[in-house]
């Protein structure tokens, strides 16, 4: 293999359910290899908030959608003589294996690097894979491939119900279940055949572990295992969604080496060179196995086991695509060996997924073979009991660990029978309630050695609930703190508060140590500075380095707060070790870059509470904390930081408070003279409908504390006002809810800046094409703004100096504004990095977290000068949806976040770069056939001028019944379709899912609706056959007038620096 | 289930007087010995049983030990090493009493306690190791109770300078049937694994005991086990083994671990004891001249020097610490590599070091 001299990455595009900031990860580790070994990098990826699109990773950049003609267009334009498949996830391995069967890659001369086509199609295809490993006498699940419904049927039968369906070429799963009988196989083989060309019906291995094994391989055929994983889930919950253990916990020496040679056999057979994953069952009562799958790619897995045990993978996986040997590779961690060798643990890990399921309408909620989760975390112990509750703790979903939560379960056994994301909070549950270790095995297959373990933590629960009066005593606070009770815990648990229970352990010297994560289990000396805390030692590995910079990372990847933080952690820290501060960074999120060792002096795979920041703190006395970076969620901890005598480095948290407590930012914005919708604090019903009627419907009202449905909502009348407080909250004068105005048809804008001592450093402002109630993580939002008067903008920039100027901020900020005609409201404030700024900082070039955390600092800054509106280039950002992997979910945007990603692209006009945005949030456009319902009059009319247009480039028009009368009365031909909910024929959704419709405009009516509706069928409809859906009048109207302008399959395709 | 409060404080004392507490399972008792620790993620019972690790207070790193409990000798004779616990001596952080695994007979304490070993949980077994690997393998003892002040080990009788083989060799020459070529093992205190390895592949196995004059036995070639302590202690079967290599028939000979000390010694070569040894299943071996690179499993506290004898090759070399890690004679058929092809525990990627000394006792 001659070396390649230029090579082309492709990256993941927008974060999505079973694609997440893993691949940023492994895609920026890519990057710096082959800097490493001096080879020139281009990279395709529209997200714009990852680190791997930051200046200096990759040489060429084309913030353009991953799909096969684009990067077809880029490989022309380039000629890479190489390409890296495996580290941007399923939609790199599949645009890869595209663009080589059509012959874009022979023809322009490009070598796939790292493992060969032909094996990741022996990976991809069930039936050669199962071919392939019987050539070696590896098992594999009985399984047959199949085209047909009927066909998947006929297996099913031969090979004995309960059997699990899979679809080939799937992310995450999708298309996966379980059937026990005919007609649940009939159901799911229909759906999978939808999005795929074929089906895998296969044994199901009900209760068998679920095992994994990371495998690294060059290409002199020396082979290792990095890491062996095991999931507390059995066989029968994706691997995404179950809590996943390192090293496995249940497996003796046989077992493990055994199937540790099956990989190793397997990977040298299929002729994987760099990384790949293998998955397992093992009968809990034999030796028997089968290999259920092997990924020869990076994957979610991959990310983790790097993680775990702090073996760089995506790095290595890289310099062996192109042809470096194992033992070339040096070790970093120790500094003083190579990368051929296998991690060995002295030290336990543990994973677990966050859900965002209660955020979608209707959406089912069990969790099962496939993915749901957004986001995962890892926890690090020395005993199971203190990672497990570490990390029920980590995902930021406000548990205080596995037990003393402030929810009970109704049905416990409906629980235990068919999981949701709280099923091991039930089985902790179900175990103290008195069923047996074995009741509960026999119920849920999780291997007994796991549940004696939550039975521990149960036990300990009651030990300290048992001796409430007195003071606790040392030894048990010893055993409580070893089993990863937080002192809040066991405040809860004693009747005492978490301040006392910290004070008394500190009295007793119960202190957390600090271990160093050195790949040999210390074996070796190691210069790393990977470090986590445990209570089960008496020695810390490292000493205080005083004088650091400690920067607090955001947490899980969730709805709202996602890869955007991490790319603000990390160039925050960049920019501090850039001024001569040592770094320390915390976070605890095994898919992100910021907590790659090498960004930063020091890493804390910790928790961000409160408790353990402070262990923190107070252990390594740094000069201050940088709470600005990672999104809420520290940002949240700042007021309390503070009171326990922490320096926050940047905006004093007492103007934090002044921005986040409602009543006070109200009566700033009063004495600024600065207006904002009207809002009161209601405690009952009564008192919202008050208010309600005084201002008038609509009102949007935000619960303080949730119990189920959407955070947020707008209600448009009394009876919908009754029916939210009752269904989705409690209110009460304990938690009360905001009401406020919802101003209709406004402009939102936001307003990203950077400020020094209350002064404005750099700003940008970005305008939403959707109106006001669409949330901003939603909405799509461009760069500089192409609507607004240039008054308002006028308006907008006085107002936010004001506030800057009042709240003293130093660092980064944002406001959220809407605007009706010149009349400016503020929304929202907050002292933070906000979501928008890498999007910001990419089309402004000017690195807005790098000035920030230089003004934080107190290093010497000076205003940017420049305007955003002179740039040459429209920056258009779009939300990535996943409601394909969310089954059940209603399909719209409202106030309430439910993208789960985002990408951004660039044109020299608006139209340009939104047509690239929306084609790679995976807008494809299958013929000109549109099938039509605007809601209310109103929008009916206001959507018109968009018809004609339509009507001009040739669309044929279908609808549904006012529509299609109101559309024909208005010269449209129309032909119209039954509603769903009617029956009768033509029907919408036969029409939808027969493939004769190319798009559908579904514009709900205002009001929330309670009921399953026609709407909510026809738009579910679209998204489970894979038709583009638009439900936002603005959006829409924008896409149609773009698309007059420019052909939707002839994009310009330039790289970033041609703007 | 973890160490509960009201068990039995116990401690372990170093030579340099540190001290680390923890608390009692298995059978209590006062024990000394060296302390080396094993960073191996799984296999314990195979491990405790391995004669190579007689005279040592083990700890393991890994920290949740006894997950899989312990398999009943009688069923599951392959899963022990040998018929004994040979450590003196458990250390771990985390113990684990579980008895779930479908193989499991018993819970590793009772094990412990039947066979009347110390177990100490609860300790910082990291802090130990990183004590160990900076300070050099060290002499200790495991106490009952809390430490009082100012205990020490310096007392402690290195089993190094005992011959620990002689404890652990077989009493007798005892002849394996096979229909294949006929091995003789030499038995410094050989791995079960070793013996079935040869078996497996339908040796005729005759194994003796390290101090049976040997050399002039009827073989097809012969294979000098792992054992545990100082090779040097060994001089009868270095003694045998010169005899062998010197024979006018060339017969084929090999040897694992201790065995390859012992034939480095036979030889003219010189052995030197590791600082805290190689006690791993993670252990990764170049073979001297290739690309190929070869994942092991060790346990060992002594190593060969790597200025052999005229005629001798370094074959095999750790890439960690460049350790010597397999000898071989440049023209004659002896080989031999200081990590564990039988695995168990660890990796078995190795083994084909079986099949290659078998070819040459076919070929020979």
């Amino acid at each position: 293999m001659a070396r390649p001299k230029k090579v082309l990455v492709l990256g993941s595009g927008g974060l999505r359910i079973g694609q997440a900031g893993e691949f940023d990860y492994s895609g920026s580790q890519a990057l710096k290899a082959m800097r490493e070994e001096g080879i020139e990098t281009v990279l395709v990826n529209p997200n714009i908030a990852t680190i791997q699109t930051s200046e200096g990773m990759a040489d060429r950049l084309y913030l353009l959608p991953v799909d096969h003609d684009t990067v077809a267009r880029v490989i022309e334009r380039e000629r890479p003589d190489g390409i890296l498949l495996g580290f941007g996830g399923q939609t790199g391995l599949n645009v890869g294996v595209e663009l080589n069967d059509s012959g874009v890659l022979k023809r322009f001369k490009v070598e796939v690097l790292g493992t060969p086509i032909e094996s990741i199609k022996d990976t991809e295809d069930r039936e050669r894979f199962v071919k392939r490993l019987d050539e070696i006498d590896v098992k594999t699940a009985r399984s047959k491939a199949c085209t047909t419904v009927k066909q998947a049927s006929a297996a099913a039968e031969r090979i004995g119900f309960p059997v699990m369906v899979r679809s080939a070429y799937a992310l995450g799963g999708m298309g996966s279940g379980v059937a026990r009988n005919a007609r649940e196989l009939n159901s799911i083989a229909k759906a999978a055949l939808a999005t795929a060309p074929q089906v895998l019906v296969e044994e199901f291995l009900e209760g068998w572990k679920e095992v994994e094994y990371e495998v690294v391989r060059d290409s002199y055929d020396n082979c290792i295992t990095v890491c062996n994983m095991e999931n507390l889930d059995p066989m029968g919950i994706h691997t995404g969604e179950s809590i996943v253990v390192a090293p496995s916990q249940t497996l003796t020496n046989d077992e493990y080496h055994m199937l540790r040679e099956v990989a190793i056999r397997t990977v040298r057979h299929l002729g994987i060179v760099g990384e790949c994953n293998i998955q397992y069952g093992l009968d809990p009562f034999s030796n028997d196995y089968r290999v259920i799958e092997v990924n020869a790619r990076l994957s979610r897995s991959s990310a983790l086991a790097s993680k775990a045990t702090g073996y760089p993978l995506a790095a290595v996986a890289a310099h062996l695509a192109v042809g470096a040997s194992l033992a070339s590779i040096p070790n970093t961690v120790t500094g003083s060996t190579v990368a051929f060798f296998e991690p060995a643990l002295d030290y336990v890990v543990v994973k677990v997924p966050r859900w965002d399921l209660e955020r979608f309408r209707w959406v089912d909620t069990c969790i099962g073979s496939q993915m749901k989760s957004v986001g995962e975390v890892m926890a690090i112990g020395r005993t199971f009991e203190e990672a497990l509750q570490k990390a029920l703790r980590m995902i930021g979903t406000g548990m205080n660990g596995l037990v003393l939560n402030r929810f009970e379960f109704e049905d416990l056994d409906a629980e235990l029978a068919s999981p949701t994301e709280r099923r091991v909070f039930a089985v902790a549950e179900a175990l103290s309630d008195g069923l047996t270790i074995d009741e509960v095995h026999d119920r849920t297959y999780i291997d007994r050695w796991f549940l004696h373990r939550i039975a521990a933590i149960g036990a300990m629960r009651k030990e300290l609930t048992g001796r409430k009066k007195g003071t606790p005593w040392p030894d048990v606070l010893k055993r409580a703190k070893r089993l990863g009770f937080s002192d809040l815990q066991i405040a809860l648990a004693t009747g005492s508060t978490q301040a006392k229970v910290r004070s008394l352990r500190k009295k007793y010297g119960i202190l957390p140590v600090i271990k160093q994560i050195d790949t040999l289990a210390a074996e070796y000396p190691a210069t790393t500075n990977y470090l986590y805390m445990t209570y089960s030692g008496t020695d810390h590995d490292v000493e205080p380095r005083a004088g650091a910079a400690m920067v607090l990372g955001g947490g899980s990847y969730r709805i709202g707060s996602s890869v955007e933080f991490d790319w603000c952690c990390v160039n925050a820290v960049r920019t501090a070790r850039a001024c001569g501060y040592l770094t320390i960074m915390v976070n605890c999120n095994p898919e992100t870059v910021s907590t790659d060792y090498d960004i930063c002096d020091r890493l804390y795979f910790e928790e961000l509470s409160l408790e353990r920041v402070l262990d923190i703190y107070e252990f390594e006395l740094p000069e201050g904390v940088i709470v600005s970076m990672g999104g809420q969620e520290p940002n949240t901890l700042a007021p309390m930081l503070h009171k326990k005598g922490v320096r926050i480095l940047g905006t004093s948290p007492v103007d934090i408070d002044r921005a986040e407590d409602r009543n006070k930012f109200s009566s700033l914005l009063d004495r600024l003279e600065i207006d904002q919708p009207q809002w009161t604090e209601a405690s009952s019903i009564r008192e919202a409908a008050v208010f309600a009627d005084r201002v008038g419907f609509p009102v949007m009202i935000r619960p303080s504390y949730v119990l189920s449905g959407a955070a947020m909502a707008v209600v448009w009348d009394r009876e919908s006002l009754d029916a939210y407080l009752t269904r989705a909250t409690d209110v009460n004068p304990e938690t009360p809810v905001v009401v406020s105005k919802f101003i209709e048809n406004a402009k939102e804008v936001e307003f990203d800046g950077v400020a020094s001592n209350g002064e404005i450093l750099l700003y940008a402002i970005g305008e939403h094409v959707e109106n006001a109630g669409v949330h901003s993580g939603d909405a799509t939002v461009v760069i500089p703004p192409q609507r607004l008067y240039v008054e308002t903008t006028r308006r907008i920039k006085q107002s936010a100096r004001k506030i800057v100027s009042a709240l003293d901020i130093t660092g980064p900020f944002n406001i959220q504004f809407i605007a009706q005609e010149n009349r400016l409201k503020v929304i929202e404030c907050n002292l933070r990095a906000s979501r928008t700024f890498p999007f910001a900082s990419k089309v402004l070039r000017k690195n807005f977290i790098d000035i920030a955390t230089k003004a934080i600092l107190g290093e010497p800054v000076s205003r940017v000068e420049g305007s955003a509106l002179d740039l040459d280039l429209v920056g258009v950002k779009a939300a990535q949806f996943s409601f394909s992997r969310l089954k059940g979910a209603d399909p719209t945007m409202g106030v309430a976040m439910a993208s789960t990603g985002e990408v951004a692209c660039f044109g020299h006009d608006m139209e340009e770069a939104l047509l690239s945005a929306l084609r790679s949030v995976g807008l494809k456009m299958n013929g000109k056939t549109v099938l039509i319902s605007t809601g209310p009059i109103e929008t009916k009319r206001a959507f018109l001028p968009a018809l004609t247009k339509m009507k001009e480039m040739g669309y044929r028009f279908y609808a549904t019944s006012g529509t299609a009368r109101f559309m024909r009365r208005n010269g449209f031909d129309t032909e119209t379709l039954r509603w769903p909910l009617d029956g009768g024929k033509p029907n919408s959704i036969e029409h939808i899912s027969n493939g004769k419709i190319g798009m559908v405009i579904n514009i709900p009516k205002n009001n929330e609706e309670e009921e399953l509706s026609n709407d909510y069928l026809i738009r579910r409809a679209a998204i489970d056959n894979e038709v583009p859906l638009f439900t936002n009048l603005r959006l829409t109207e924008r896409l149609i007038e773009a698309l007059q302008v420019h052909d939707f399959d002839e994009l310009p395709v330039k790289e970033w620096s041609e703007y | 289930m973890t160490a509960k409060g009201g068990s039995m404080a116990g401690h372990l004392v170093l030579e340099d007087g540190t001290v680390f507490e923890g608390s009692v399972f298995g059978a209590p008792g006062t024990s000394d010995g060296e302390v080396v620790f094993n960073t191996g993620m799984v296999g314990y019972p195979e491990t405790l049983t391995d004669p190579s690790y007689r005279g040592e207070i083990l700890t393991l790193t890994y920290p949740l030990i006894g997950n899989y409990g312990v398999p009943s000798f009688t069923d599951a004779k392959e899963r022990f090493e040998s018929d004994d616990i040979h450590v003196r001596g458990l250390i771990v952080s985390d113990y684990i009493a579980a008895t779930d695994h479908w193989e499991a007979a018993s819970s590793l304490g009772n094990w412990l306690a039947d066979e009347d070993v110390v177990g100490l949980t609860g300790v910082d077994t990291r802090a130990l190791t990183m004590r160990l690997r900076s300070e050099g393998t060290m002499l200790g003892r495991i106490v009952m109770g809390k430490s009082a002040g100012r205990s020490h080990a310096r007392d402690v009788i290195d089993p190094n300078s005992t011959h620990l083989v002689g404890e652990v060799t077989s009493k007798e020459v005892k002849v394996h049937k096979g229909t294949g070529p006929h091995i003789i093992l030499v038995d410094c205190g050989s791995k079960r694994s070793i013996l079935t390895a040869l078996l497996e592949r339908g040796c005729k196995v005759t194994t003796v005991p390290c101090e049976h004059p040997f050399s002039e036995m009827d073989a097809d070639g012969f294979m000098v086990s792992n054992g545990p302590g100082d090779p040097t202690k060994c001089d009868p079967t270095i003694d045998e083994l010169r005899k062998v290599m010197k024979r006018k028939d060339t017969v084929p000979v090999s040897g694992i671990c201790l065995g390859t000390q012992i034939m480095a010694l036979a030889a003219g070569g010189r052995t030197y004891k590791l600082p805290f040894g190689h006690r791993s299943q993670n252990q990764p071996c170049h073979l001297i001249g290739t690309d190929s690179y070869v994942i092991t499993s060790q346990n060992h506290g002594f190593a060969v020097h790597k200025d052999l004898p005229r005629g001798w090759q370094v074959w095999y070399r750790n890439l960690n610490d460049g350790s010597v890690e397999g000898i071989r004679h440049r023209t004659k058929p002896f080989s031999s590599v200081q990590f564990h092809p039988e695995a168990r525990p660890g990796p078995t990627d190795s083994s084909g070091f079986f099949d290659s000394f078998l070819e040459v006792v076919r070929d020979g």
